[in-house]
């Protein structure tokens, strides 16, 4: 009974889990080890097999192979009921029959745990949530992320070693969602208890996690720290998922140091070559490149790249542009406050230095699982 | 939506006669039941409570009653019981088999009494069951639980079942979610299935006509046969009592409800 201690978190080994619905296979092969005390993401667009990973931990699915360990001990074809694993849903299901008080004190009666302590232990986990003033209220009286931070309590108040949550904040606003990613990072540092964490955004997973698994059609595509796969992507699909990116395509020649695409007339290169016999592309961050007039010589970066502004996002902190390629795809810019500033329709030149930018295997898939 | 003054008072005034209209023929046996004299004419004349004294005296009223009131209540319990485990299992199938099961449940709302009633006379006959209170359970069960299974499968088709995963991932077995989670969420379907299984076995004539012998009468085969024979004013007086405990009943069912749900708001 130590808050913050980080040891009354449970590990979790998933290995090689397979779920298959008839042909279709939900999850092909998942592994995955959560630390004790970890905050691990499920990161993917719908579909992916994150919330079926979810499901299969929380015992809401059953598996087709594999082994799954919460605490060292396998859990497979324990029920959801005896796995003892807190679950926050997207849709809060908070019982509407019970008050406030009496939707959090129920996983602590089904203990029979003793009416004091149950009294005691409702208060503190509403005062966490800071929802200590509603305990007599019905979900009905409550706003969305009140009810979602009542749920949220209801499942951290038994201790247990793991709660999972499947999109929690899915159905809020975005400025509520924000100070509710804050609130729980807070919860998770007080309770060291192991969180593990299903969203589509990209941004909501950066803000939580220490580590991030990234989904995609069944399979986990990377697992790492936001800064790993912003910085590192594996595959071109999370180098997409990840933040902005621009992808460079084009015909591509290999020597044993250095690989140059020609694009549209226009040749860039980069030190580096691809393992394998995949067909090469460059995957670049917005602040990776320079943005400029033609001919004006931008410092930085040895490739060149000329093109036409297609879009101009003013964002306070800076701008970000959206530039039309030669080749008709287009790439994404950051330009701070104090840089330049251009128009609509104007011709412009991209630097970058070849060092940057990332060798990926071209994966046509990552465009279409994306949109 | 703005109503010109004339348009709402004649509105008021179709309304009006439409409800007259509705509880005009239930509300004539009141005064006919106070009859001085032996006949069911209206209006009545003079003033009596003899017809309220003869229903609670006469042994072939009184027993009638209460046979009624056994056979329903036993009906109720059933019905409900039944229905309501029917409706959990066609939510939970798969929706082609569970539909044509359904339908087959209701057809007993849909197939004429009187070829329902002469079905069952015949196997009663063969069974032994006619003029049985079994035979009278069984048969008004038959008919009661269409009306459950309906009442239910509302309340479960607005019912999310979404409950049921987080009362699991909270420790509740199957067992304990049903009684703490769905039974409460689910009750107000079964109260008035409940309601209704009474209703239909208590005031069910046609089927009761058939399977009825000198030994087991329910209340309606007794008004039946009181009216048939001869001008009975004790039938207007059973009318007014039931009249008033239908009243007292669903009143009351109506206010509680309403007080709960605004205690929930």
């Amino acid at each position: 009974m130590n808050p913050g201690q980080a040891s009354r978190g449970a590990a979790i080994d998933l290995e090689s889990i397979t779920k298959a619905y008839g042909g279709f296979k939900a999850l092909d092969g998942v592994s995955l080890r959560i630390e004790p005390g970890e905050f691990m993401t499920l990161l993917g667009p719908s579909g992916s097999g994150k919330t079926t990973t979810l499901n299969v931990v929380a015992g809401f699915t059953d598996v087709t192979s594999g082994k799954l360990l919460v605490g060292g001990k396998s859990v497979v074809g324990v029920p959801a009921h005896k796995r003892n694993i807190g679950v926050v849903f997207q849709h809060y299901a908070l019982f509407p029959h019970m008050t406030v008080g009496r939707n959090v004190a129920y996983p602590l009666t089904l203990r029979g745990i003793d009416r004091a302590t149950r009294q005691a232990r409702v208060a503190r986990a509403l005062d966490m949530v800071k929802m200590g003033d509603f305990a007599h209220r019905y979900p009905s009286e409550l706003s969305g992320g009140q009810q979602q931070r009542v749920a949220l309590a209801r499942a951290i108040v038994f201790d247990p070693p793991l709660l999972l949550m499947d999109e929690p904040l899915g159905a809020l606003d975005k400025k509520l969602r924000e100070w509710l990613q804050l609130e729980i990072k807070r919860i998770h540092r007080e309770l060291g208890t192991t969180f593990v964490y299903v969203t589509h955004d990209q941004e909501e997973a950066l803000v939580l996690s220490d580590r991030i698994a990234v989904f995609n059609r069944g399979r986990i595509e990377q697992i790492g720290t936001g800064r790993q796969l912003y910085d590192e992507p594996a595959t071109l699909f999370v180098g997409r998922f990840i933040g902005d990116s621009t992808v460079l395509r084009g015909e591509a020649r290999s020597d044993a140091t250095s690989t140059a695409l020609r694009i549209a007339g226009e040749t860039v290169t980069a030190p580096r070559r691809l393992a394998g016999e995949a067909s090469p592309v460059m995957l670049l961050r917005p602040e990776k490149l320079a943005i400029g007039r033609p001919g004006q010589g931008v410092a930085s970066g040895t490739n060149r790249l000329s093109g036409m502004i297609a879009e101009a996002i003013y964002l306070g902190s800076g701008s970000k542009y959206e530039v039309r390629l030669a080749d008709g795809s287009s790439a994404i810019v950051r330009s701070p406050l104090t840089g330049e500033s251009f128009g609509l329709g104007e011709q412009v030149e991209l630097c970058f230095d070849g060092a940057d930018a990332k060798l990926l295997a071209d994966d046509s898939t990552a465009d279409t699982t994306l949109t | 939506m703005e109503m010109k003054p004339l348009t709402r008072v004649l509105l008021g005034l179709v309304c009006l006669l439409v409800a007259i209209w509705l509880v005009a023929p239930t509300l004539v046996v009141v005064p006919m039941s106070f009859n001085a004299n032996k006949s069911l004419a209206f209006p009545p004349q003079g003033f009596s409570w003899q017809w309220y004294q003869n229903f609670a005296t006469n042994p072939e009223w009184s027993t009638s009653f209460l046979n009624s009131l056994k056979v329903a209540s036993i009906v109720a319990v059933l019905a409900t019981v039944l229905g309501t485990l029917a409706a959990f299992g066609l939510d939970r199938m798969k929706a082609r088999p569970a539909n044509l099961l359904r339908m087959l449940m209701l057809t007993p709302m849909v197939v004429p009494g009187v070829v329902l009633a002469i079905g069952i006379y015949a196997v009663y006959l063969d069974t032994k069951l006619v003029g049985t209170l079994l035979g009278f359970v069984l048969a008004h069960t038959i008919l009661a639980l269409p009306f459950v299974l309906i009442a239910v499968s509302a309340n479960l088709e607005v019912f999310d079942r979404r409950l049921e995963t987080a009362a699991a991932s909270l420790g509740a077995g199957a067992l304990t979610t049903f009684r703490t989670v769905t039974l409460p969420l689910i009750l107000p379907g079964i109260l008035s299935g409940l309601l209704f299984a009474f209703a239909t076995s208590f005031d069910e004539i046609v089927v009761s006509l058939f399977i009825t012998n000198p030994y087991l009468k329910t209340l309606p085969v007794q008004i039946f046969a009181s009216i048939t024979r001869d001008a009975d004013p004790t039938v207007a007086a059973v009318g007014t009592i039931l009249l008033f405990a239908t009243t007292i009943l669903i009143g009351g069912g109506m206010l509680l409800l309403g007080r709960e749900r605004k205690g929930r708001l």
